[in-house]
């Protein structure tokens, strides 16, 4: 059966949708609405074009800082994984990065680069960049050595080794890494206008939650979630037709 | 032995090499000449460090002391006149089976429609037409290394270095991996250097078997299986010259096998 992945994931948002409208009629909170509620609530704020501008105000920071995390991300996992000396100097930082507490350090990036941009834009970084840089890292120094002598001994040189054979074969991680940074990126964007400055999505959020309007608040929640599917599997995308091979298996199955 | 064979020539000469790691000491003083246009077996346990002399041939390691001259030029790393067939394919997961046969021709600069022509060629001596868009995932050890083989092959170098090739394919795989090859040493006017740890694998595919014993290596032995080399891949196997040299190896190296 070709469709059947396609039947699966009907059929589990089925029961995921199907549970939030139950939980929403029992009701488990007098604040959690139920799924038709926060669709025709989603409908409206389409409808009023509310939710453009909130998007438009929203992806700013999200793009900008997403795009900053992967290409610098990649660059220093690479760059990290290659020599031995800037590993040690630079992978402290990022394991730092990862396991500091970001609610803490925002009060920080709002005295120093105060409530613009600059301040949203490093939030997200500081949520995608630490598992991209750490994912292509471990990934360049895997590189499967028989694979690297191969490269050798049919005359390879070291730019010939790094595209292709070092960055094809951990391509897999790196975008397994860059899916996670993505995800991170998310949290991180919503996070900043929910810390900083209610704009964006973030104001959709604090204000509905403000007037107890909570089917536009969760709209608005299902709308982010719903975009990061999309941009995953866009990524996913990109990645298959970039890697056929490594997808379907590895030689040492 | 050696005096009656003043006119060969050899391909690659190997003097004096040791290698150690840190304390190991995997080759010592080791000297070996390999007959041009000769397939020469390097037999021993494993252990012994034929790898490392195979890839200090190949300018992948670089000994500790002493040297390896091909065709009368001192080795200092990886070089256009020398092929490698890896133990484990060594082949490209992400790459179709054309790319990776074309691979070495790709490094080397080789314009795609050219190269892939060129591949197109030993994909078809190897028997594997038909799988060109394939991966390698999706084929069997055997074909696998057949993708490794026409690697080497399509580089055209004059010296083909196999580090136990056939050591990851099944017995039968095997058996007609080692028949194609001695066909292959007739083709092709090429210097085989075949690495093995198989006695009976040795003695049906070589020109001349150099042992190996362990440690630090040196060749302990070299033996001519001349007698049966024209007898026809069919007789090899019962033919009592090769189950005698098969016998008289086994004797030299079963002390070494705890
Ligand atoms: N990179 C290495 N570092 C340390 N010891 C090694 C290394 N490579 C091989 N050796 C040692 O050198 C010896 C010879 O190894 P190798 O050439 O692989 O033997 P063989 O191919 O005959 O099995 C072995 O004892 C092995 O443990
Ligand atoms: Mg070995």
């Amino acid at each position: 059966m070709r469709n059947r992945p396609l039947f699966l994931k009907l059929l589990s948002a089925v029961i995921v949708f199907g549970a939030w409208e139950i939980a929403g009629r029992i009701p488990v909170s007098y604040a959690f609405p139920t799924f038709l509620e926060s669709m025709s609530a989603l409908a409206t704020l389409t409808l009023e074009g509310t939710i453009f501008t909130a998007y438009a105000e929203t992806l700013k920071p999200l793009v900008v800082g997403i795009i900053i995390s992967a290409v610098l991300g990649i660059g220093i996992g690479l760059w990290t994984g290659l020599s031995a000396k800037f590993d040690w100097l630079f992978s402290p930082i990022f394991v730092v990065m990862q396991a500091a507490p970001l609610a803490a350090l925002i009060p920080l990036l709002i005295m120093v680069y105060g409530i613009g941009l600059t301040s949203k834009v490093l939030v997200v970084c500081i949520m995608a960049m630490p598992v991209i840089v750490l994912n292509t890292s471990g990934a360049v120094r895997n590189t499967p050595d028989t694979l690297k002598e191969m490269g050798r001994a049919f005359l390879g040189t070291e730019r010939d080794l790094l595209l292709k054979i070092v960055i094809p074969a951990a391509s897999p991680i790196i975008f397994a890494g860059l899916r996670l940074g993505v995800s991170a990126g998310f949290i991180g964007a919503i996070l900043s206008e929910l810390k900083i400055t209610p704009t964006g999505v973030g104001d959709i959020i604090t204000y509905s939650r403000s007037i107890a309007d909570y089917p536009s608040m969760y709209a608005a929640i299902f709308s982010i979630i719903v975009l990061a599917v999309l941009f995953l599997n866009l990524l996913e995308r990109v990645e298959r037709h970039l890697f056929k091979g490594n997808i379907r298996g590895y030689v040492s199955d | 032995m050696r005096d009656d064979e003043h006119d060969v020539e050899y391909a690659v000469s190997v003097r004096d090499v040791s290698k150690n790691y840190g304390d190991v000491e995997a080759l010592k003083d080791l000297s070996l000449d390999f007959p041009r246009g000769q397939l020469t077996s390097i037999l021993g346990p494993s252990g012994c460090g034929k790898t490392t002399l195979l890839k200090i041939i190949a300018g992948l390691l670089s000994p500790t002391s002493g040297e390896v001259e091909v065709n009368g030029k001192t080795v200092t790393g990886p070089g256009p006149d020398r092929a490698f067939v890896f133990q484990d394919f060594a082949l490209l997961p992400w790459a179709s089976v054309i790319r990776n046969v074309a691979f070495g021709l790709e490094l080397r600069g080789v314009a795609k429609s050219e190269r892939e022509s060129i591949a197109q060629k030993y994909i078809k001596n190897v028997g594997l037409s038909g799988f060109e868009n394939s991966f390698p995932h999706e084929l069997s050890g055997g074909m696998r290394q057949r993708v490794g083989l026409a690697r080497a092959l399509s580089v055209d170098a004059q010296v083909l270095l196999m580090d136990e090739p056939f050591s990851a394919v099944d017995e039968q795989t095997r058996r007609k991996f080692q028949e194609d090859l001695l066909s292959l040493v007739q083709q092709e006017s090429k210097t085989f250097i075949f690495v093995t740890h198989s006695i009976e694998e040795a003695v049906f595919v070589s020109d001349q078997i150099a042992i190996l014993l362990p440690r630090p290596s040196r060749v302990s032995e070299i033996i001519k299986p001349t007698g049966i080399r024209n007898k026809g891949t069919d007789n090899i196997r019962r033919d009592p010259e090769y189950l005698d040299i098969v016998d008289r190896i086994w004797a030299s190296l079963r002390s070494y096998v705890e």
